[in-house]
């Protein structure tokens, strides 16, 4: 008899996958600035490491927020006992006011329409659970977050139909490529429940254009399903075309209240997390907001299971709701992260890489097709292997992603200082010349046969495929 | 019209509970809630096992530890690593931290390995993780009854894992027995219900008492023999302020011939123990390997804040700090329960013999019209409406026996317990002059309502209390487990 659940002893908490080997090779090896030089540099990682000074300096001059105080009473005990499933009212006001900043106030969100959950993690699969059955589908565009694969499908028991998107047109969803999903879906006796889409976009680091925001939404008018928008990476769209969220797609088309289309708005919901946009992956700070009243009701009560800590939202209300901070924080992070991406881009072209255009994210979408040694996934995780131990760079391979091309690759630049960059620029650079462009010896130029040469050491690069039980870190 | 068909069966079935007439007595507290000044007949909360009762002690280590909070000009140094640090692992720290609490809780009897310590949201997430590792939706497990009412949430809702009742009665103190557990894994057999294992709480809740050495024993065997799995509920395994002493099952583990490891686990939480349920700190604690590395996995849909372990794990790690606590606690909750256990026998209301937790196990049965459980909710309505306390029935328990009643009395200061007892007192209205024939509350229960006031004995101080208290709050229902409509955090805003 199976002592363990299936669960338990599956793979579909996607931890097996590339993308997370990555990870183990980097832990064996880390970079370090001064102690480890010659470590392999962290690249795979999302996180925003640019603005901790905006929030450590707010931090040294409030520290009411800080201590467990409030008007310099210790407020720990109504803190330690707060486990109210609605979450404290402050926060929760001040989460959807700065939701409604980051996008331009263009649309506002009410409070008691947010349901608080422990990150974005447990508010994806907060939602699939609402939204669907064992054995139900959701669309997604490829390529998508690795850490889908396990939010969405492990416990709940949801399928994932890609949605496939290619270069051909920087990777947009279109029309067509909707429907063949959801054809594909059917043919596979899979009931369609809805589209999931990630806007900004991870891996692209491109956010979604009105156009495909406003196909969607008819398509699942049309449909008669869900639309959930994951709008983790709304605080970190740095450049022009600006950041349209889903919801404000829904006003301008007045969806409101008994207007034809109110039942629309009750199927859209958006996920939040402060992970990115603030860089606080730790505090677990994670939102579902929906217009359905029972959706936000079935969610505040499953939020039990993940709730957060009380003294993260305490402070977190302190320092959301002081405008002038989230004023600041937003356009310097912005800055910072315009400023970055640049570096990574031109870093990347003298190279001779091309990177996707990118206005949002943390990364880049690398384009090393020129690189693969033939147009298959082989190539691309032997191209991966070179980088990873040669190179020394861990980066995310697109078929981690679900790409259906090979040789695009996940490059985050905000996770670094910008010398480890700088470095980490040079290492490609070099790698590049060496392999692709050597220089002239002899008269003759070297190419094809110095990887030839190099094939014996490629043998060192098999990986042992230990199940070993690293934390991923997701690093969306 | 949208059709719930969009909706999961999940989302919009009862399998949340909250729906059970046990709520009804929050409703009440919520829309009348007890305040020594503000409201002083609102209703007062006996239905919410929390510990307030040591707060000061943990207050006075936090201000004296400023380095422990990543704010402070002392601890903002570390800001950077904490709020960036998402590893499903934890901070070791953290983890040594918890292994360390969790050992002296228990005496030091048992050590615990940091790295079998795994994250969960609340014992809540923690219950919900173990039974998606040990579990497939159809599956049962046992559970000894009254238990637990959220246990029907956090062990089903999601999971799909049912639960079996083994029901125990006061025949033998509620004890569960070998016998009964025999009994009810064979019927569920038989109805072809596939039992993966066992829960228990232990100490429990709502009885107060804990598990001894032999019955525990006689579990660890019984599971072994079955190959089913064994949960030990921990989570007030530091709450224990008298004899016994506190067994962990790790202990009898260690003990049984041939036990096989690879079926026992512990769920633990900082919730009870310390009075923390607002930072959401959940443990699962597995001697199997491949449910250790699952739940860990599991945990990241429920991680306990970084802020949150990088202070708990420099306070637990503080020795000093520890001993202190649970000493200090351990002695103010033995005081509360004998104030109110000793008020309460001057009435004539005898409770369950308890050791541990935050409540007693009251026994109320002579007061019932009649060994039913509508008389059971007849009595639960007139103390919620009438004396004016939220206690819990015991059916929300599923206890097969009407006429108990779990009274909380560690979430509130020793004033509000005082006037908690006077009420019960008037209620109850026994006078020990020994020449009534019949106490005054059978008049109280038998009486039609309008005359009940009437008849001589009933001191009656409280009317219907109608004045509304003007709450600050927004009238939303809290969440089942909010306990403070007057907590400065829900201030409107």
């Amino acid at each position: 008899m199976c002592m363990l659940s299936t669960k338990a002893t599956c793979n579909s908490h996607g931890q097996d996958s590339s993308y997370f080997l990555g990870w183990q090779e980097y832990e064996k090896n880390p970079f370090h600035e001064v102690s480890n030089t010659n470590g392999i540099i962290q690249m795979g990682l999302a996180e925003n490491q640019l603005c901790f000074d905006i929030l450590k300096s707010w931090l040294a001059k409030n520290p009411d927020a800080a201590g467990f105080q409030r008007n310099g009473e210790s407020i720990f005990g109504e803190l330690a006992l707060f486990q109210d499933y609605h979450g404290i009212p402050e926060f929760k006001k001040a989460l959807a006011e700065f939701m409604s900043e980051i996008r331009g106030n263009k649309v506002s969100f009410d409070p008691s329409h947010l349901v608080l959950t422990a990150g974005a993690t447990s508010a994806n699969e907060t939602l699939m659970f609402c939204l669907a059955e064992p054995g139900e589908a959701f669309l997604l565009p490829t390529p998508y977050y690795p850490g889908f694969d396990r939010d969405l499908k492990w416990r709940t028991g949801v399928e994932i139909v890609p949605i496939h998107c290619t270069s051909s047109n920087g990777f947009q969803v279109t029309e067509t490529a909707v429907t063949e999903a959801y054809q594909e879906a059917q043919k596979r006796n899979l009931r369609v429940k809805g589209v999931l889409v990630t806007n900004p976009s991870n891996p692209l680091g491109t956010t979604m254009t009105r156009n495909e925001l406003n196909m969607l939404v008819n398509f699942v008018e049309d449909k008669g399903i869900h639309l959930v928008s994951d709008e983790i990476y709304s605080g970190t769209a740095f450049s022009t075309p600006s950041f349209v969220s889903v919801m404000e797609i829904l006003k301008e088309r007045e969806c409101v209240d008994d207007n034809g289309c109110s039942e629309l708005w009750n199927r859209v919901h958006v996920v939040y997390s402060l992970s990115k946009d603030l860089g606080l992956p730790g505090f677990r700070v994670g939102a579902i907001y929906s217009n359905d009243d029972r959706v936000v009701s079935a969610a505040t009560k499953m939020s039990s299971f993940g709730l957060i800590s009380s003294q993260t939202q305490y402070l977190l209300a302190a320092m959301l709701s002081d405008k002038k901070l989230t004023k600041n924080y937003i356009s310097e992070n912005h800055k910072r992260l315009r400023q970055r991406q640049k570096k990574l881009v031109s870093g990347l072209q003298k190279a001779g890489i091309s990177c996707l255009k990118g206005n949002a994210g943390l990364f880049c979408w690398v384009d090393m097709r020129h690189l693969l040694r033939s147009n298959t996934f082989e190539a691309e995780m032997e191209l991966w292997k070179k980088i990873v131990y040669e190179v020394r760079l861990n980066i995310s391979p697109g078929s981690s992603c679900h790409c259906t091309e090979p040789g695009w690759f996940r490059v985050c630049f905000a996770n670094m200082s910008e010398d480890t960059l700088d470095l980490a620029l040079q290492r490609l650079k070099a790698f590049i010349t060496e392999y692709y462009n050597i220089p002239e010896v002899n008269g003759h130029h070297q190419t094809i046969r110095l990887n030839h040469s190099r094939r014996r050491s490629l043998t060192k690069w098999v990986f042992r495929l230990s199940f070993d039980d690293r934390s991923p870190i997701p690093g969306r | 019209m949208a059709s719930n068909s969009l909706l999961s069966k999940i989302a919009t079935n009862d399998g949340h509970g909250e729906n059970l007439a046990y709520f009804d007595g929050w409703k009440a507290y919520d829309r009348n809630p007890f305040h020594p000044t503000q409201n002083p007949e609102g209703v007062i909360q006996m239905g919410l096992a929390e510990n307030q009762l040591s707060f000061d002690v943990i207050q006075e280590w936090i201000m004296k530890n400023p380095k422990a909070s990543i704010c402070t000009p002392e601890g903002l140094a570390e800001f950077k690593n904490v709020a960036n640090f998402q590893d499903y692992h934890g901070f070791p720290d953290f983890r040594k931290a918890i292994a360390n609490f969790m050992s002296k809780a228990r005496g030091g009897r048992v050590k615990f390995d940091p790295d079998r310590v795994v994250m969960a949201g609340g014992a809540t997430g923690a219950n919900e993780t173990v039974m998606f590792c040990l579990a497939n939706p159809g599956d049962a497990f046992l559970v000894p009854s009254p238990y637990y009412p959220a246990f029907y949430r956090d062990l089903g809702w999601r999971t799909g894992v049912k639960i079996v009742p083994v029901d125990c009665d006061s025949s033998n103190n509620f004890q569960v027995t070998r016998a009964a557990l025999e009994a009810a894994y064979e019927k569920a057999r038989n109805n072809n219900i596939n039992i993966k294992g066992l829960i228990i709480t232990n100490p429990s809740n709502p009885l107060g008492t804990t598990l001894d050495r032999a019955t525990l024993t006689s579990l660890v065997k019984f599971i072994n023999d079955k190959n089913i799995h064994l949960v030990c509920d921990e989570i007030y395994a530091g709450t224990v302020f008298s004899s016994p002493k506190f067994t962990c099952v790790t202990e009898v583990m260690k003990e049984v011939k041939n036990c096989n490891r690879d079926l026992i686990h512990i769920v633990y939480s900082l919730s009870k123990d310390m009075g923390v349920p607002g930072l959401r700190v959940g443990i699962v604690y597995s001697y199997n390997d491949t449910v250790v590395k699952c739940a860990r996995k599991m945990s990241s849909f429920g991680l306990v804040s970084s802020q949150t372990q990088h202070m708990l794990a420099a306070m637990l790690l503080d020795d000093e700090f520890v001993t202190n606590f649970l000493e200090t606690s351990s002695k103010r909750l033995a005081r509360r329960h004998w104030i109110f256990t000793t008020g309460l026998e001057k009435v004539g209301i005898n409770c369950l013999k308890g050791n541990a937790g935050l409540f007693c196990w009251m026994d109320l049965r002579k007061l019932l019209k009649d060994k039913t459980f509508e008389a059971e909710m007849v009595l639960w309505r007139m103390i919620i409406n009438d004396v004016k306390l939220n206690v819990s029935p015991g059916s929300s328990f599923r206890c097969v026996e009407p006429g108990w009643f779990r009274v909380c009395f560690a979430n509130m200061d020793e004033h509000t317990v005082e006037v908690a007892l006077k009420r019960i007192r008037a209620f109850v209205g026994v006078e020990f002059e020994g020449n009534k024939k019949r106490n005054n509350a059978e008049v109280f229960v038998n009486s039609p309502r309008k005359n009940r006031w009437g008849k001589d004995g009933l001191r009656l101080s409280f009317g219907s209390a109608t004045r509304r208290y003007e709450e600050v709050m927004s009238p939303r229902m809290m969440s089942p487990h909010s306990p403070m409509p007057h907590s400065p955090l829900l201030r409107a805003s």
